[in-house]
């Protein structure tokens, strides 16, 4: 049976023969943030694939990361496209640069994981929230439950962590 | 700027393939035709251009995103008995790598002649936007990573790559809306375009946001519109009544590392084109300087910018002043989109700025100047509001498509 879950309204469901997927949703639903890492290169990779994109083999692990970065970028969307959005404007997509692996194995390379900004407790964020993230701002991954067996990752204001002052942000006139 | 990197095209194919006809449908919106009915119309039209019958051609070759119709229908419908053809899935990126494959498949010996389209009622049926039926397909494995975050329309998928590109250069959006100004000055002096209204910095930045940093205007517009452009040996080209537009080079789906999951890897405001540009100019064996023109695929104003830069037409990083200091302008040093391209033109994943590219190189593009004995246009050179928007000289061309941050193609075309 697939695996089949509602989220704001959208349908999402996971293949029987899509493997990789099952696992990282599992885990995340455990709330417990895992990548594969390639037994041959010792590299995580992010999303899951079948295989490690710097040596090509099958192999590899479901390791624990922890779920902390900063943000690379982002856009804030004010126009929703998909009907489940629709009352969920304005809105952030993060990318975000976990702290774990950032910069190998080249200068430019992370392991950069999408996500809301959302609250601590998995509320999509209020304005006067997105108002104070940025790039650079440093956040902290929260899991929201879609089914049994399934959640996804999303992020949120790292308060304990020092934040820069203030984050890059898009200049608005 | 030439290197000795081996090339897809063999270098001793430079020249010796040409497209030898155009042709287009109106851009409308709510068209009330099939896309098997535009391709056929813009097939015929393309025929017409270079004098072709059905005889003639025996190739053909479509792409879509699921969302179009097939060769053997439209090829069927004209009375053309195909030798070759494929329908291919892809959207921007897909012209010029296209015409690679027909010099390919010609020069293997499949067929002679081939036929390129792409049919879409991007308004009326599949919105280009993603809005409609797609936006509320169910989410399934890898999708959900991106569509179940509402990352999913083209504008969602790329804003994060713009914005990167405003956070590490500086670049200003009022620099990045000069792209919508000058595209929207062509469109006000062709005939054919949906939108000819011209258009300032301050209401491109004053229009509605849709994702930041992307506002209403610096979107491409949806359109119905069916093109095709047709290639086939230079020699046989040069047969027909249109001037030839000689293939210089090609490159076709060049990217990134990570393709798909471009944004693993860096920067991020480094798009396909930093590689494809180490192919383009060794296949066509000049750089950007000696380019008259150029055809830089305006989904958004920011990707007609981001792939300047990246193909060497200014330094990295200097892109929005390249784009803002009239450069890109007709009667600047390298026009842009001379037609109005996807931003108000029409939108048809990038063929229409390789056909205006190609009439440039002719000096037959279509505008307001008037019409001399011969039939062609008298160009007056007088680029203002409903005037002419002939390049002088045109001699040399680049089409720089883009299908995402992660993957380009690109095509150097000459005045045959």
């Amino acid at each position: 049976m697939p695996l089949r879950g509602e989220y704001l309204g959208m349908t999402l469901t996971i293949d029987d023969v899509d493997e990789e997927n099952r696992e990282f949703f599992r885990y995340c639903h455990a709330g417990d943030f895992r990548l594969q890492r390639g037994r041959k290169s010792g590299l995580l990779r992010y999303p899951p694939t079948t295989a490690c994109p710097w040596t090509s083999d099958r192999e590899s692990d479901w390791v624990s990361v922890e779920g902390k970065g900063i943000v690379h970028t982002y856009t804030e969307v004010r126009h929703p496209i998909q009907p489940a959005f629709r009352d969920l404007v304005p809105y952030l997509i993060l990318l975000v640069d976990l702290d774990t692996q950032k910069g190998e194995p080249t200068e430019h390379e992370a392991l950069r994981v999408a996500g809301n900004l959302v609250t601590p407790d998995g509320a999509f964020a209020p304005p006067e929230t997105i108002e104070r993230v940025g790039i650079g701002t440093r956040v902290r991954m929260v899991f929201v439950e879609v089914c049994e067996g399934m959640s996804i990752p999303h992020w949120t204001i790292d308060e304990e962590a020092e934040q820069p002052d203030p984050p890059w942000r898009y200049p608005d006139a | 700027m030439t290197s000795d990197l081996d090339a897809t095209t063999s270098k001793g194919l430079r020249n010796r393939y040409a497209i030898c006809g155009v042709g287009e449908t109106d851009y409308m919106r709510g068209s009330k035709y099939s896309t098997r009915s535009l391709a056929t119309w813009a097939v015929k039209n393309a025929m017409d251009d270079a004098g072709l019958t059905a005889a003639d051609i025996d190739g053909m070759l479509s792409y879509s995103g699921n969302d179009s119709t097939f060769s053997t229908f439209v090829a069927g419908d004209l009375g053309i008995r195909l030798n070759f053809y494929m329908d291919v899935h892809g959207g921007g990126s897909s012209t010029e790598a296209l015409v690679g494959i027909a010099t390919g498949v010609i020069e293997a010996g499949m067929c002679n002649t081939v036929a390129i389209f792409r049919a879409m009622n991007g308004y009326s049926q599949v919105r280009i936007g993603g809005t409609g039926a797609r936006s509320a397909a169910p989410i399934t494995g890898d999708q959900i990573h991106m569509r179940a975050y509402g990352w999913q329309s083209a504008g969602q998928m790329f804003a994060p790559t713009f914005m990167r590109h405003l956070h590490d250069y500086g670049t200003t959006p009022a620099q990045v809306a000069a792209v919508k100004v000058a595209h929207s000055k062509h469109a006000s002096n062709n005939p054919k375009a949906y939108y000819r209204k011209r258009y300032t910095v301050e209401e491109v930045l004053a229009s509605r946001m849709i994702c930041k940093p992307l506002h209403l205007l610096d979107c491409c517009v949806e359109t119905d519109n069916a093109t095709c452009i047709i290639v086939t040996r230079t020699e046989r080209a040069r047969d027909l009544r249109p001037r030839p537009a000689l293939v210089r080079g090609v490159v076709g789906r060049c990217c990134r590392p990570r393709a798909d999951n471009y944004y693993q890897h860096g920067p991020l405001a480094t798009v396909a084109g930093h590689y494809a540009k180490d192919l383009l100019w060794p296949n066509a064996g000049l750089g950007p300087s000696e380019v008259d023109l150029t055809g830089s695929y305006d989904a958004f104003t920011f990707t007609a910018m981001l792939q300047l830069e990246d193909y060497g037409f200014c330094a990295k990083g200097e892109g929005g002043d390249y784009v803002s200091n009239g450069a890109i302008e007709l009667g600047g040093a390298r026009p842009n989109n001379t037609s109005g391209g996807h931003l108000c033109e029409g939108y048809t994943h990038g063929m229409n700025m390789v056909i205006e590219n190609v009439r440039q190189l002719r000096g037959e593009v279509d505008d307001s100047c008037p019409i001399g004995p011969d039939g062609a246009p008298e160009h007056t050179y007088d680029y203002g509001e409903g005037g002419c928007r002939q390049v002088r000289g045109a001699e040399i061309s680049a089409n720089l498509g883009w299908g995402t941050p992660g993957l380009g193609s690109a095509m150097v075309l000459e005045r045959g």
